[in-house]
């Protein structure tokens, strides 16, 4: 802990969280520099740094700037949004697996955007606008069920798998019913990914972003609080329900914005959070380290999509699955070591 | 009685859900005291704390502080003036004494204020107080039970209000220690602070409370100086102890001796016989 202070302010920074949060956003941004470079036509590094300065030549513009800028910062915004979300839920749940991917909300995102695409034949920005849809109606359902005065976390979390598991029968049976065409191009929203996105999505999950981490960071002070129980939050100001409320409704805010810009993408939510945690070596994550954490994950996890089968450029979703199904086994694995 | 206290319960319901604990409660915590609340397990003790400390919402009735219900400020303004420690707090993974001191001064912080030398200053003193400056960068769920008690406690003093509620503050604590805790308070209420506190030991809550508050099954059966308040009938009454009440050698103050073994026999099989 450093503690900064001038005239009667003063600021506490988790110093080793600072260093974290700072590096990963370098790695993050280096890494899309990487992907800015790669691609059909390879353009070297000075060419692009020469391109985003505004002194570029026209070919290479068009590619940076319409094709793979665009993408790249999806792949930069939608990594931090979950990051953050994941990192919101996980501590108002108390719970590593509170995460947007675990409480429902991914599914309900996932089904509002089958029903634009399946059956009101709907493309680009509609379907972005169902997957919101979706993703807020999923939460609203979801608090109202496990309402009982209050909401209890883990009555969160067993009432969003069930309604999950619903949801998933839902799209399955929106995809089964559907045309064979409209079916796979269903079936490729679900993966999650960031091909072909454009400056449409951009927008859609920077605004989300740029209004609600500012939103998440501000009263995410009181989580901290909050993580005593809500009787000792309670004793020390914080205002319990209006805190969750607040809190809850921007980290779907969120999870809503990154769903609708480039599909349910698995695990980065549910992941980001504890390793920024476990590299700041703080309990909880703070909110911005893990934000940065999830920029840098979905970041490698586009390169390693673009490059890991040669001329073959496969969804993200599928990398960030395979590397989320690696650490939820070494989670459980060193869980067990532990134990023993 | 002419003006209220800083502190007062008007014509309280006390439930949770449908199970009601107290009706028609009223209490006054006379400024300045040192009150100590008395009573058998499960009468509501607990229950009227964490309502005079705006936990519990009263199904009917108000709490007051400084005249105004206590829900219609706000809660950090609140926060400022009233602190409790609870009788059985959740225990936080992964986090050191000190942090959990230090979050005792969340509401006096603000977003560009979030680490005071008021703050440093009061966490190092309230742990001095408690005696856990030693145990600063352990962790809290590896403490003793005792341990951990002093860290709440000293979190609570680092909220530094005028008025503290302490709900069993003795508990898992040593001889020695439940002493030093008790005086602590003591030390608190002369230099003005207002205390209320439930102990469990009579003898304890004579030497110590300018005010005793009895309760038994939601209700107040009793209340004032220990001197005025503690008879061998009201300790009958209250926890169907048969009992003698004479002088605490050492104080002068009221002291329970419990009868004997044999003697509480025959009363509990006259009582039996009565009925
Ligand atoms: N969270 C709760 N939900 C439901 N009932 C409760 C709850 N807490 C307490 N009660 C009930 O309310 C009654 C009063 O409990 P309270 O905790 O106030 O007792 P107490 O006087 O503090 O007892 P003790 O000396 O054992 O601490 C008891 O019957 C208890 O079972
Ligand atoms: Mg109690």
């Amino acid at each position: 802990m450093t503690v900064l202070r001038a005239a009667g302010w003063s600021v506490r920074v988790h110093t080793r969280a600072l260093i974290v949060g700072v590096v990963l956003l370098l790695v993050a941004l280096a890494v899309a520099l990487v992907n800015l470079t790669t691609g059909d036509f390879p353009i070297p590094v000075a060419d692009v740094l020469r391109s985003l300065a505004g002194r570029g030549d026209a070919g290479t513009d068009f590619i940076v700037y319409e094709l793979r800028l665009p993408r790249v910062l999806v792949t930069l915004l939608v990594g931090a949004a979950l990051g953050a979300s994941g990192a919101v839920f996980q501590s108002l749940t108390r719970n590593p697996l509170g995460s947007p991917d675990f409480v429902g909300l991914t599914t309900g995102a996932a089904t509002g955007a089958l029903i634009v695409l399946l059956i009101a034949d709907g493309s680009g920005a509609q379907v972005g606008a169902g997957a919101i849809v979706g993703c807020v109606v999923t939460a609203v359902a979801v608090y109202l069920l496990a309402f009982r005065r209050g909401v209890q976390p883990f009555r969160l979390i067993l009432m969003g798998i069930g309604v999950s598991a619903l949801l998933e029968a839902l799209n399955s049976y929106l995809i089964y019913r559907a045309r064979l065409n409209e079916a796979i191009a269903a079936q490729v929203w679900l993966i999650g990914s960031v091909n072909g996105r454009g400056w449409t999505e951009v927008v859609i999950v920077a605004v989300a972003v740029v209004v609600l981490v500012p939103v998440v960071v501000y009263f995410g002070r009181d989580l901290k609080m909050l993580a005593l129980g809500d009787e000792m939050a309670v004793l020390h100001g914080v205002r319990v329900e209006r805190t969750r409320a607040v809190l809850a409704l921007a980290a779907v805010g969120l999870s809503a914005g990154a769903t609708a810009a480039a599909g349910p993408i698995a695990f980065v939510a549910l992941a980001a959070p504890p390793l920024a945690a476990r590299l700041s070596r703080s309990p909880s994550a703070g909110i911005l380290p893990a934000a940065a954490m999830g920029a840098a994950l979905l970041c490698a996890g586009d390169w390693a999509a673009q490059n890991a089968l040669p001329g073959n450029d496969i969804p993200v979703g599928v990398v960030t699955a395979a590397l989320g199904g690696v650490y939820l086994t070494w989670l459980l694995f060193r869980e067990r070591g532990a134990r023993r | 009685m002419t003006t209220d206290p800083r502190l007062s319960a008007h014509d309280l319901t006390l439930a949770y859900d449908k199970r009601v604990v107290a009706e028609q409660l009223d209490v006054r915590i006379a400024d300045g005291s040192f009150t100590v609340v008395v009573g058998p397990n499960a009468c509501g003790k607990s229950t009227l704390l964490k309502a005079l400390a705006r936990v519990l919402k009263p199904q009917s009735g108000a709490v007051l502080l400084d005249g105004q219900a206590i829900a219609s400020y706000p809660s950090k303004h609140v926060a400022k003036q009233l602190g409790m420690l609870p009788q059985s707090p959740i225990v936080p993974g992964g986090i050191v004494v000190e942090e959990l001191v230090g979050r005792g001064r969340f509401a006096h912080q603000r977003l560009l204020r979030q680490w005071s030398p008021e703050d440093e200053a009061a966490v190092a003193a309230a742990m001095r107080l408690t005696e856990v400056s030693d145990l600063a960068d352990r962790f809290v769920d590896e403490l003793s039970g005792g341990q951990r008690q002093r860290v709440w406690l000293a979190m609570a003093l680092a909220q530094q209000t005028p008025i503290l509620l302490l709900d069993e503050p003795t508990t898992f604590l040593d001889l020695s220690h439940q002493f030093e805790v008790l005086d602590l308070c003591a030390e608190l209420h002369e230099q003005g602070r207002t205390i209320v506190a439930v102990l469990h030991d009579l003898n304890h809550a004579c030497r110590y409370a300018t005010e005793l508050i009895v309760m038994k099954a939601g209700e107040v059966v009793a209340q004032g100086s220990p001197a005025e308040v503690m008879t061998a009938r009201l300790v009958e009454d209250v926890f169907a102890m048969p009992c003698r009440v004479i002088d605490d050698p050492e104080t002068g103050t009221p002291m329970v001796v419990p009868a004997d073994r044999h003697r509480r026999r025959a009363s509990r099989t006259a009582e039996a016989a009565r009925a």
